[in-house]
């Protein structure tokens, strides 16, 4: 019986890998995608473009502009004379932000009164706003300590001091990457899967193995093995180019992560066969595979955090077997972690595998007959 | 238009205009049209220099086997490609230089018309009509018209998805003709579509004949079905073997067709006669053998020593004895090369054919009936299959063949009744009972990106064959297929004939009990048909049984015994001698297996519509 399935699986990698389409397809848009997702994907601010109205003029608001200006954070675009300019400005995207310092900003800070300062954002993009709202806070903190600490002023009652673990400088390269690695190896092995036997319906050579001695329970096997050894494969190329070439530490145990990955490829190919199952023709297979790959991005945390999300999309976010890897891979990565502290995250994606492929081979045989 | 017709030369304007006490116009003129592809780095010549004449109110069969290049003519005579060198004309057009206004003219239909399976009957007429701008107010006649000819008028508000294979062709054709085409290309309509439905495609063209003077070219891979037109041009790889009346092309044939009736079994006569020198081809036809002499080599009765009883009888020649006769110079060698690898396995094939007889069913279905919902696709159907006997499973699509041949392959489990396969029950161990069949499909169903050799080790494996015992089967199919020189290309890039003798081989390498082929040389030219009905003979003689499902009637001639089914029964059992009799009539002495088909449906369709 092994030996059957292995002839199929040796099939299924040489028609995937005989074809130079479909080799090149496996190996470039993936590293390619990896290399500007690595790039692309920040959440980092930096150089964005303000605008300073000074209406002070004093030094220490020319103290304050320069500490603006030199931070990496922003770029001063533009200092302005009136306030005439500030809507067009923002209205025309040349700046994300203004800063506007009242006329009497020094005198206030001499008399020891609060010297307010206006920020106005650029509200469209919410998330870019709330994070310039937080660099300028930090940049107004620091000033008005150094102010307190040179002209004798009162200092705050209380001074915020954050160390951040794992991810010192709270880079978000090192959140995104590894992030890439559940997202492609899901990509990856569900088209490779869910591809695999509309292709050959398509081709007619389906019917030829039905035929076979092999059984359905064979056949699913020896159509979702290649998926497996395709997505480890892969995996592994784009951990490689995360360590190497992106300098993500990977602080755990590779055990830990090949045990998960293994898991999470499981539970993925089983969603992959049961798509396969239930498409007569590539372009159905292509479209389920699609329909379940958008929501599980979404669901998975991969970019905006399950925490931030109604409960009942939370619970929904349970049935998703991305939402278990991506925690795992970060653990890993990030925070050294090994097998088992891990055992939360893996057993419901073990158990998602049984299930998913229960399902797909209940669904195959119900098809064939 | 005006300076189209300025510009064509005098001759070519002269015959789009049809000057009066001429012969029929010519509607398409072809001079040295020639047409290579690049496929794989080589370049395949589609077409090698195609001379030819169709004309007006004239039906013109492209006649040839798959792969002739009878898509690639239409196509450039549509104006979707463009010839290498060479010129064509349609309806006195130069297609290269004005293709939109051939295309205003003509109605083409391709191999798979581009019917909207979602949609109905009708909205499939509405948008083709929009399509090709048919006046609203001239749409209600027309498509009266074409529903009283096609016999869909019932079905009007069906999904088209829901039609059967031959009505959906007929609504093809229905769709094409909306706006009357002055040539009409129809591209293999009657391939993948059963007999009744066949000879009512026909009937609608003929229709088409006595109404207008349409030029049609109508391309087919059925041999049988140019006798059906005025002209013929009889296409094979590439080139036009001849062109003419089909009786043109028998006649050259006249004399030369007998029957050949001898003791001792018509399949050794049948291999013993094709080794005869002065025959150029010897087919099993029921119970006789066919046999077609060379030029000026008359037969003797006595030309067989070891056939001391063979009895010769004249027969008309049909137009597949001329495309062999033509073909037989070039591809003689090879057929004999393959009748040579054949004699051992064809000398025991009498002593073990016998023993055959002897020997109780291999297949049995006992009162199967299987259904779908509240449909029944199988209806209480008996039969048995002995061992080394070819038997052929036939019926008009959506007879039943489809669903009990995948219940023999224990893929589908009989709502009643018992199957039982080489001695298993499929109930219980239908992985078991697949170990001893082989399967082959008119697709020849291959790997395209796997080379031969992958192919064969693919086959083998998945039938457990393993370690010295699988290197000598690849090496027997390399051999016995005369495979070895290409195991190392792909699949998909084999010419025709090669790919279905590596299909053979695939099915054959464990060497099975049982073989079943599903329609497996429709399509094919003639001498690879023959080539490959002598090695079924061959496995037949050597006690492997053979179940052929098929609606290409040729092939049920071959068939020791016939099933022939309709509406999920059996309608008729016998062998094809005995089903031919059967549809015997004062006015049909003579009926050939597609008038016995018919008509054992026809008979059995009465009596539910009284």
């Amino acid at each position: 019986m092994s030996r059957q399935i292995l002839a199929l699986l040796v099939k299924e990698l040489l028609a995937v890998l005989a074809d130079a389409r479909s080799r090149w397809l496996l190996i470039g848009p993936p590293l390619i995608q990896l290399v500007v997702f690595g790039y692309a994907a920040s959440f980092d601010l930096s150089h964005v473009p303000i605008a300073i109205y000074d209406q002070d003029g004093g030094e220490a608001s020319r103290d304050l502009i320069a500490r603006f200006a030199g931070s990496p954070t922003f770029a001063v675009e533009a200092v302005l004379r009136s306030s005439r300019r500030i809507d067009e400005l923002i209205d025309s995207r040349r700046v994300e932000a203004v800063v506007v310092l009242d006329q009497g900003f020094s005198r206030d800070l001499h008399t020891g009164k609060p010297a307010p300062v206006q920020v106005i954002v650029d509200g469209r993009n919410s998330n870019t706003g709330l994070l310039i709202e937080g660099y300028a806070g930090t940049i107004l903190t620091d000033f008005g300590l150094a102010w307190a600490a040179d002209h004798g002023g009162a200092p705050p009652a209380a001074v915020l001091d954050m160390r951040a673990l794992y991810n010192q400088t709270l880079d978000s390269h090192w959140f995104i990457i590894p992030g890439i690695v559940a997202l492609l190896t899901q990509v990856i092995t569900l088209l490779v899967v869910g591809l695999s036997v509309a292709r050959e319906r398509e081709l007619g050579t389906f019917d030829q193995l039905l035929v076979t001695p092999l059984r359905p329970i064979d056949i699913l096997l020896g159509k979702g093995l290649p998926g497996l050894v395709i997505g480890l494969v892969e995996a592994s190329v784009i951990i490689a180019v995360t360590v190497l070439w992106f300098h993500v530490p990977l602080r755990g145990s590779l055990a830990a992560l090949y045990f998960g990955l293994l898991l999470f490829v499981l539970a993925v190919t089983g969603i992959g066969l049961a798509i396969s199952a239930l498409s007569a023709t590539q372009q159905q297979a292509l479209l389920g595979a699609f329909l379940f790959m958008v929501p599980s991005i979404i669901l998975s945390g991969f970019a905006t955090p399950i925490a931030n999300m109604p409960p009942w999309v939370q619970d929904l976010t349970l049935l998703n077997p991305m939402r278990y890897f991506l925690v795992i891979v970060r653990a890993v990565f990030l925070q050294g972690a090994d097998l088992s502290s891990l055992g939360s995250q893996l057993w419901p994606m073990a158990a998602m595998g049984l299930t998913t492929l229960a399902m797909a081979g209940w669904l195959f045989r119900r098809r064939m007959t | 238009m005006e300076p189209t017709a300025r510009e064509t030369d005098g001759r070519s304007s002269a015959a789009a205009g049809g000057e009066p006490g001429d012969a029929p116009p010519a509607a398409i003129r072809l001079e040295d049209v020639r047409r290579g592809f690049r496929s794989a780095g080589r370049t395949v010549q589609a077409l090698a220099g195609i001379t030819a004449n169709a004309l007006r109110g004239q039906v013109t069969g492209l006649v040839g086997p798959d792969g002739a290049g009878k898509t690639t003519l239409m196509r450039l005579i549509a104006g979707l490609l463009r010839p290498d060198s060479g010129r064509i004309e349609a309806l006195g057009f130069d297609v290269a230089r004005d293709p939109l206004d051939v295309q205003a003219r003509l109605g083409y239909m391709p191999q798979r018309f581009g019917l909207y399976e979602d949609l109905t009957v009708r909205e499939n007429l509405d948008l083709y009509a929009d399509l090709q701008g048919v006046m609203p107010e001239r749409r209600a006649p027309r498509y009266a018209d074409l529903m009283h000819m096609t016999g869909l008028g019932p079905f009007t508000a069906r999904m088209a998805g829901r039609l059967s294979g031959g009505m959906k062709q007929k609504l093809g054709l229905a769709c094409t003709l909306l706006n009357p085409p002055q040539l009409l290309l129809l591209d293999e309509p009657t391939v993948g579509v059963d007999p009744v439905s066949r000879r009512e495609l026909w009937q609608i063209i003929e229709h088409l004949m006595r109404e207008t003077d349409t030029a049609v070219l109508f391309s087919t891979a059925y041999l049988d079905e140019a006798e059906r037109c005025d002209q013929v041009w009889l296409l094979h790889e590439g080139q036009l073997l001849g062109s003419g009346a089909p009786s043109d092309f028998s006649a050259e044939m006249a004399g030369r067709s007998f029957y050949a009736v001898a003791t001792g079994g018509r399949r050794a006569l049948q291999a013993r006669l094709a080794q005869t020198a002065g025959v150029i081809d010897a087919v099993i036809q029921g119970g006789h053998v066919r046999v077609v002499m060379a030029a000026g080599a008359p037969p003797e009765a006595k030309m067989l020593p070891d056939f001391p009883d063979l009895v010769l009888t004249p027969t008309a020649p049909r137009f597949e004895d001329s495309f062999v006769a033509r073909l037989g110079g070039g591809r003689h060698e090879a057929v004999a090369a393959g009748s040579r690898a054949h004699s051992e396995a064809g000398a025991p094939a009498l002593a073990s054919g016998d023993r055959a007889a002897a020997a109780g069913p291999v297949i049995t279905v006992r009162q199967v009936t299987r259904r779908f919902g509240d449909f029944t696709a199988v209806d209480n159907v008996s039969f048995e299959v002995r061992r080394g006997e070819i038997f052929g499973l036939l019926g008009a699509n959506g007879a039943g063949k489809t669903t009990t041949f995948r219940m023999l392959c224990g893929l589908l489990p009989p709502t009643q009744g018992a199957l039982e396969v080489a001695g298993f029950d499929l109930r219980t161990a239908a992985a078991i009972a697949r170990r001893r069949i082989g399967y082959m499909s008119q697709r020849f169903s291959l790997y395209g990106d796997l080379t031969v050799r992958q192919n064969l080790n693919f086959f083998s494996s998945v039938y457990r064959l393993t370690g010295a015992h699988q290197r000598a089967r690849l090496a027997w199919a390399g051999e016995e297929f005369a495979l070895g020189p290409m195991l190392e290309a792909k699949a998909g890039e084999l010419p025709l004939g090669f790919k279905q003798r590596l299909a053979l081989a695939c099915a054959l390498m464990h060497d099975p009990a049982i073989l079943f082929l599903d329609e497996p040389t429709s399509g094919v030219d003639p001498l690879a048909r023959r080539e490959f009905w002598r090695r079924i003979n061959a496995l037949a003689g050597r006690g492997v049984t053979v179940l052929v499902t098929t609606h290409f009637l040729e092939e049920a001639e071959y068939c020791d015994r016939l099933l022939i089914m309709a509406q999920g029964r059996v309608l008729n059992e016998g062998t094809p001698d005995a089903i031919k009799a059967a549809a015997r009539r004062p006015d049909r002495p003579d009926p050939t297996m597609e008038e016995a088909f018919i008509a054992a449906i026809e008979a059995a369709a009465v009596p539910e519509a009284a």
